[in-house]
Formats: structure tokens, C-alpha cells, sequence
């Protein structure tokens, strides 16, 4: 295959890559900025999603795209909700202390990873796409689904940024987000406004995982290295800076893609990983994002 | 006791006597009861079983099987009158925790052996810890790494051929039928690494030739990054891929070729566990695997083979009787089966009485050789050489059609055996 057309599919497969890690590191930039929750096992509502993907699109017999709609409308819906429930029972009894809320996310990660395994298994089990086009250029096809996901995804993130710059409920998580004491002394219900943000963070791993799945299958442990790239998307674009995710997403799916391709997997996670340390040491508070008051 | 019997009220000689005609009537021919209650103490296995991690669907299917063989073992009276219990452990299919296993079936529970691991990276890794603590780890992996010599006198592997033997034996038959010009498309591990070091000298010996080595690493979940390696002039894809992303890995192999591509050749374990129905797959019809067991049942199989299926509950699609969505991993199973037959005949063959016999278990297995096909070894003949610890066996070539995998070629043992590169049996204990 010519460099034109192995560029091409390095760069296809480094926007699908972008496109699921914009939405997922979306939920942990929002959490962290609204917060200051460093949410460990945000990886772990991604999982959760996928699963319940697969236990919803299970339900429905006949055409998988009936499944996989009901997955996409109520997979988000229940690991908001359990996102909901982890806030209240431990993220607010710990007062949002920075440390605490670390080793809690944690506890939380082995936790969900090990209700999992026990009542999912430790198999991988695949969703049927709701299409199955296949797009047949010169040099090699490509599936219909994967470009699909790019398109939610695009329509996911302009959501996201509408409901934060333009809703009240965003004027109210910013307000929160700058100064939640003065927030709270305008009578803005602080600690709901917490669990709210932190179920739709939870919620956006869950829609990224679901359009994931029909390309990537639902597997107990598959939460781990989305997290650890979340991470790296956050830091670099800068935490609590929508744009700066998106940019940085991009910027490492792309790389990830790419770099992936013509040299190695390892060589393109190496070099994410060395960009963080750069942008740590020459701009902590991240390419976008604005330095700490 | 005796400490204080010493100090007050008996006298030492009476002590002594009193020892003296304990041992006496212990050693002496009339006094059984003892040694009939230690023999009868069950021979405890230690099951170092994937129950988790990536190679979690075989744990599952080497402990079914590992079970039925066990029950089936104590229902004809045991190993040398004693009942079998089966100890499991989970290692989560991590090299590291391999390794603590070992060494908690030896310090803690006490096993008499270690057995039943299939992942090669945890084979690689557990069978150090075996050695220093001289515990017999009969393994169910495929890989080179028994029978190269590399681990040491404790590591055997009775019940299932090694990689090296099985692309020996089926590459004369990829040549023939399906091109000479190979693309090997494998995981970058040891058990990859066997596929790519023996089947290139393997087709060669054919008059083919390995155009392209496509290594991928074992935990990548998305293939498509990999598939312009694929050269254009290639014939065969030869593909044997492990773990959960096998089905995304033959899907994405789909997309990108469409029904143009060149022909496949895959060993199952790129389809182990995984209903060959399942959505994304229909290109692959009309394309080739390797199987060590066939997952489908074929119209001439021997009575054993039935009495195995049932006994371990598997339809004739392959799947558990219980949950036809619960796909079995046949081709590698069986080996659980044989190897707990093996040891049942090397224990019998040594007197195996406990730990201390364990030397003489590993000899009487070397001097293993014939095993003959039937019902403690349903998946056919092997000759076993005690040099490298190493069974050789038949393999299956099926086709897939009309969506079920059916037997076009079963090699014999003769195909795939080698010279020994190593001799375990020149190594102390």
C-alpha cells in the first residue's frame, strides 16, 4: 500500500481514537474543574457503560440497531445514576478533600471492576453495530460504523459545550466551578450541583463507551488504558478547559493513530507520556487552561 | 508430653521403653490402621487456573474439564486407592501472580503437584518458582517453552502439543492447498513468537516462503493499524491471535479485505470460545483453522470421543449443554483431560505414596512414551519423549461451511515430531 493511502488510515483510525477519548476525557475535565475530584475511576464508568451496552442491546431481539438505540438512551442513564449514588455515599462525606477523594476513586475502581467480573464474567461479548455498512475505497474498506462514531461524537462534544456556555444549568456548574463558596452565599445548591456534574461525567464515559463497543466489545478490565490516555488528554489540553480537551484529544488520538501505524503502539503511548511531562514542567496548567488562583 | 514426662513422674528408662515398644508395634506387620488412614488422605492437585484476565474463557473450560476427569478418576477408586482433590487457585492470567500460586499450593496448601496452566507468559513465569521449591508443574500451554529446554526438571507437558510440532504438521498441507506466499499475523509473546520462529522453516521446507511477520502486542485492542503490513502479493494469512479481541481482530480483518482478500489460514485460538455465528464474521467463511480438538462433532468420531464430550457437557456445536452461547475452547481443553490422566498413570507407575515420591513421579513420566487413542486420550495417539518432557500428537485441519467447522485433514503424530534440542533427564533434582 502507497504512503497516501496508509496515511489515510492511520489518520481514520487516529479520529475514531480521538473522537471516544474527547468524549471520555470530557467527563473527567468537567469533574475536575467543577470539583477538583481527581476521579480515578472514571475508567470504570466507561467499563460499566460497555457492559450494560451489552446487557441492553441483549434484551432486544430482531434488528441491532433497536438494541444498541436502547443501549445508547439507558446505558448513560445507569452509571449516572451510580455515579449519583458513589457521590453521595462517599465523594461528599469525605468534603471533596483532594487526597481523600484520590484514594476513594480508587477503592471505587476495584470495586465496580470486581461487581464486574462477578456478574458480568470476565469475558469479552460483543454489540452488534447498528449498521454494518463497510466503505470500499481503492486501497482497502473501511467500516461505515467507525465514521459514524466520529460524527457522535463531534455532535456529542458542540452538545456538551452548548449546555456549558450558553444553559443556565452551565452558568450555575461555572459559577460553581470559580468560586463555590460565593456560589453557594447566591444560593446556588452547591453540593447537588457536585453530584450532578459528577453523573455527567460518568455519563459521558458511558455514551463514549457504548459507541465504542460495537467496534472494540465490552471486557471487564477494558477501562484501564482509556484512563490512563484520559489522563493524558486532560493534562495536556489542561484540566477544566473544554477546548483544551478537544485540542488534546485530538492531537494524541491522531499521534496514537499515526505513529501507531508507521512505527509502533508502545513509541506512540511513549511519546503522549513524554508530552506530559513536557507540558508539566514548561506550562502546568496545560496548553488551554488557566493558571491556578 | 514427653518433655514432661521426663521431668516428673516417670523414670527415662521407663520413657524410653515406652517409645521403644511404640515404634515397635507402629513398624510391625500386624499394625495397619495408621498407614491405611494416610493413604487414604486424598492426593491434592493444585489447579493454577486463569480464572481471570485475558485468559479467562479457557480457565473456565480447563476447569469443567479438569472437574469432569477428576469425578471420573474418583469414580473408578482414585489414584492408588486414594481420592483426587482438585485445589484452585486464580493466577489471573499474570506471570507474577503465576508464580505466588506456586508458591502458595506448596507453602499453604500443601499440594502434591501444580497443574493445569495454559498462557505461556505464565508458564515462563511460575516455572522458576517450581523449580526452587521441587514441585512437579505438569503444564496444559501449547508452547515451545517446555520442550526447548529452557525451564527445568519439575516443568512437564504430557497432554497437548507444543507450537513448534503443530505448524511442523500443517504446514505441508497450507502449501499444497492454499500458497506458498505466507503473512503471519501473531501476538508478540513467547507463544507468538513459537508460530513465527517454527512455521517460517517449516514452509520453506515446503518450497514457500514468509513474506510478512505481522507481530502485534497482547494487549492492543484495535487491529486495523496493522493490516497495510500485509503485503499485496501474499497468498495465505496465516493468523493466530489470543485473548478478548480475537472477534475484533477477525472482524476488522473482514472490513478490510471484504470477500478480495487472500486466503486464511488461522489456528482457532483466534476463534476460541467464540461462536463462529457471531455477527462480523461472515467473511470467513469457506476459510481454514488449526484445531488440536475439533469443536464440532464429526459424523465418523470413536466412541471415546462422545463418552469425552458428554462427560464434559458439550453439545455438538461445541457449546456448554447448558447455554449454547457459552462456546467451549476445545481445541485446547482435552489437554486438561489427558494430563490428569498421565499423572494418574505416572502415580501408579512410582507408587506415588506423597511429597516425598515427587522425584520418582517425574521419572515415571519421563518413561513415559506410547499413549495409546481412547478414553484417556480422546483426542488421539501420542508419543511422549521424556528427554524434553514433550507430547507430540494429531492435529485437525477444518473447514469453515455453512457455519460449522468440519474436519478436512488430520495430520498424523509422525508430521510434526523433531529432534530434541535439550535433555531434562541429564538435569539433578
Amino acid at each position: 500500500m502507497g504512503f497516501g493511502p496508509y496515511l489515510l488510515l492511520a489518520t481514520l483510525e487516529g479520529l475514531v481514537t480521538a473522537a471516544v477519548l474527547s468524549l471520555m476525557a470530557l467527563g473527567l475535565s468537567l469533574v475536575f474543574g467543577v470539583m477538583r475530584v481527581v476521579n480515578v475511576a472514571h475508567g470504570e464508568f466507561f467499563m460499566l457503560g460497555a457492559v450494560l451496552a451489552w446487557y441492553f442491546s441483549s434484551l432486544v431481539a430482531g434488528d441491532p440497531a433497536l438494541g444498541f438505540l436502547l443501549a445508547l438512551a439507558l446505558s448513560p442513564l445507569v452509571v449516572a445514576l451510580i455515579a449519583w449514588v458513589s457521590d453521595r455515599l462517599v465523594l461528599s462525606r469525605l468534603k471533596y478533600e483532594p487526597e481523600a477523594t484520590i484514594v476513594a476513586t480508587i477503592g471505587l475502581l476495584y470495586i465496580i471492576q470486581q461487581l464486574a467480573l462477578t456478574y458480568y464474567g470476565a469475558d469479552s461479548r460483543p454489540v452488534e453495530a447498528p449498521f454494518t455498512w463497510r466503505i470500499q475505497l481503492p486501497w482497502f474498506g473501511y467500516s461505515g460504523y467507525k465514521l459514524a462514531v466520529i460524527g457522535a461524537s463531534i455532535l456529542l462534544v458542540a452538545l456538551t459545550a452548548l449546555l456549558m456556555m450558553r444553559s443556565r444549568i452551565g452558568l450555575i456548574m461555572r459559577a460553581t466551578q470559580y468560586d463555590s463558596e460565593t456560589a453557594q452565599a447566591f444560593g446556588i445548591p452547591v453540593r447537588r450541583v457536585y453530584s450532578a456534574v459528577f453523573a455527567l461525567g460518568a455519563a459521558l464515559a458511558a455514551i463514549a463507551a457504548v459507541l465504542v463497543v460495537p467496534i472494540r466489545q465490552a471486557h471487564y478490565l477494558m477501562g484501564q488504558e482509556p484512563l490512563l490516555l484520559s489522563f493524558i488528554v486532560v493534562i495536556i489540553g489542561g484540566l477544566g478547559s473544554l477546548r483544551g480537551t478537544v485540542v488534546a484529544a485530538v492531537l494524541i488520538g491522531l499521534s496514537d493513530g499515526i505513529i501507531s501505524m508507521f512505527f509502533s503502539p508502545t513509541l506512540a503511548k511513549m511519546l503522549a507520556t513524554l508530552l506530559v511531562a513536557l507540558v508539566l514542567v514548561f506550562r502546568p496548567q496545560g496548553l488551554f487552561g488557566t493558571a491556578a488562583r | 508430653m514427653t518433655s514432661n514426662g521426663i521431668s516428673t513422674p516417670f523414670s527415662r528408662r521407663s520413657v524410653l521403653k515406652g517409645l521403644g515398644a511404640t515404634t515397635g508395634l507402629i513398624t510391625a506387620p500386624g499394625f495397619t490402621r495408621f498407614a491405611q488412614a494416610q493413604s487414604s488422605e486424598p492426593i491434592r492437585i493444585g489447579f493454577q487456573c486463569h480464572r481471570t484476565g485475558i485468559g479467562a474463557s479457557y480457565g473456565r473450560w480447563y476447569e469443567r474439564t479438569t472437574m469432569a476427569a477428576a469425578k471420573l478418576i474418583n469414580e473408578a477408586g482414585g489414584i492408588n486407592g486414594r481420592p483426587l482433590e482438585i485445589v484452585i487457585e486464580d493466577d489471573g492470567t499474570d506471570p507474577a501472580r503465576g508464580a505466588e500460586v506456586v508458591e502458595k499450593f506448596a507453602n499453604q496448601h500443601k499440594v502434591d503437584l501444580v497443574y493445569g496452566t495454559l498462557f505461556s507468559h505464565v508458564v515462563v513465569g511460575s516455572a522458576p518458582a517450581a523449580g526452587e521449591l521441587k514441585m512437579p508443574y505438569y503444564v496444559v500451554s501449547e508452547g515451545y517453552h517446555v520442550a526447548s529446554g529452557k525451564l527445568n526438571r519439575y516443568c512437564l507437558q504430557p497432554g497437548i502439543t507444543d507450537v513448534k510440532a503443530q505448524v511442523r504438521s500443517v504446514a505441508p498441507w497450507i502449501a499444497d492447498n492454499l500458497g506458498k506466499k505466507v503473512t503471519l499475523v501473531y501476538p508478540d509473546y513467547a507463544f507468538g513468537h513459537d508460530h513465527r520462529d517454527f512455521f517460517e522453516p517449516a514452509i520453506q521446507a515446503q518450497g514457500g516462503e514468509v513474506v510478512a511477520k505481522v507481530a502485534i502486542p497482547p494487549t492492543e485492542t484495535s487491529f486495523t493499524r496493522y493490516l497495510p503490513q500485509i503485503p499485496r502479493n501474499t497468498d495465505v494469512i496465516y493468523h493466530v491471535m489470543v485473548g478478548p479481541a480475537v472477534l475484533t481482530f477477525v472482524k476488522e480483518l473482514g472490513e478490510f479485505f471484504g470477500n478480495s482478500g487472500p486466503q486464511l489460514f488461522g489456528f482457532i485460538d483466534s476463534l476460541e470460545a467464540v461462536n463462529i455465528n457471531s455477527p462480523g464474521l461472515e467473511f470467513l467463511d469457506g476459510s481454514h483453522f488449526w484445531e488440536g480438538m475439533p469443536r464440532y462433532a464429526q459424523p465418523d468420531q470413536p466412541d471415546y470421543v462422545d463418552f469425552y464430550r458428554k462427560t464434559v457437557g458439550i453439545n455438538d456445536e461445541g457449546a456448554s449443554v447448558n447455554d449454547a452461547n457459552d462456546v467451549s475452547t476445545n481445541a485446547h481443553m482435552f489437554g486438561c483431560w489427558e494430563t490428569l490422566f498421565v499423572i494418574k498413570r505416572a502415580m501408579e507407575a512410582a507408587n506415588y505414596q506423597g511429597p516425598q515420591d515427587r522425584q520418582k513421579l517425574i521419572e515415571a513420566t519421563e518413561a513415559m512414551e506410547e499413549m495409546e487413542a481412547g478414553r484417556e486420550h480422546p483426542q488421539g495417539r501420542k508419543i511422549f519423549n521424556g528427554k524434553i518432557h514433550q507430547a507430540f500428537g494429531e492435529q485437525s485441519i477444518s473447514k469453515l461451511e455453512g457455519g460449522r467447522l468440519n474436519v478436512v485433514h488430520r495430520t498424523s503424530v509422525e508430521d510434526g515430531l523433531y529432534e530434541a534440542e535439550a535433555d531434562y533427564t541429564t538435569q539433578s533434582f
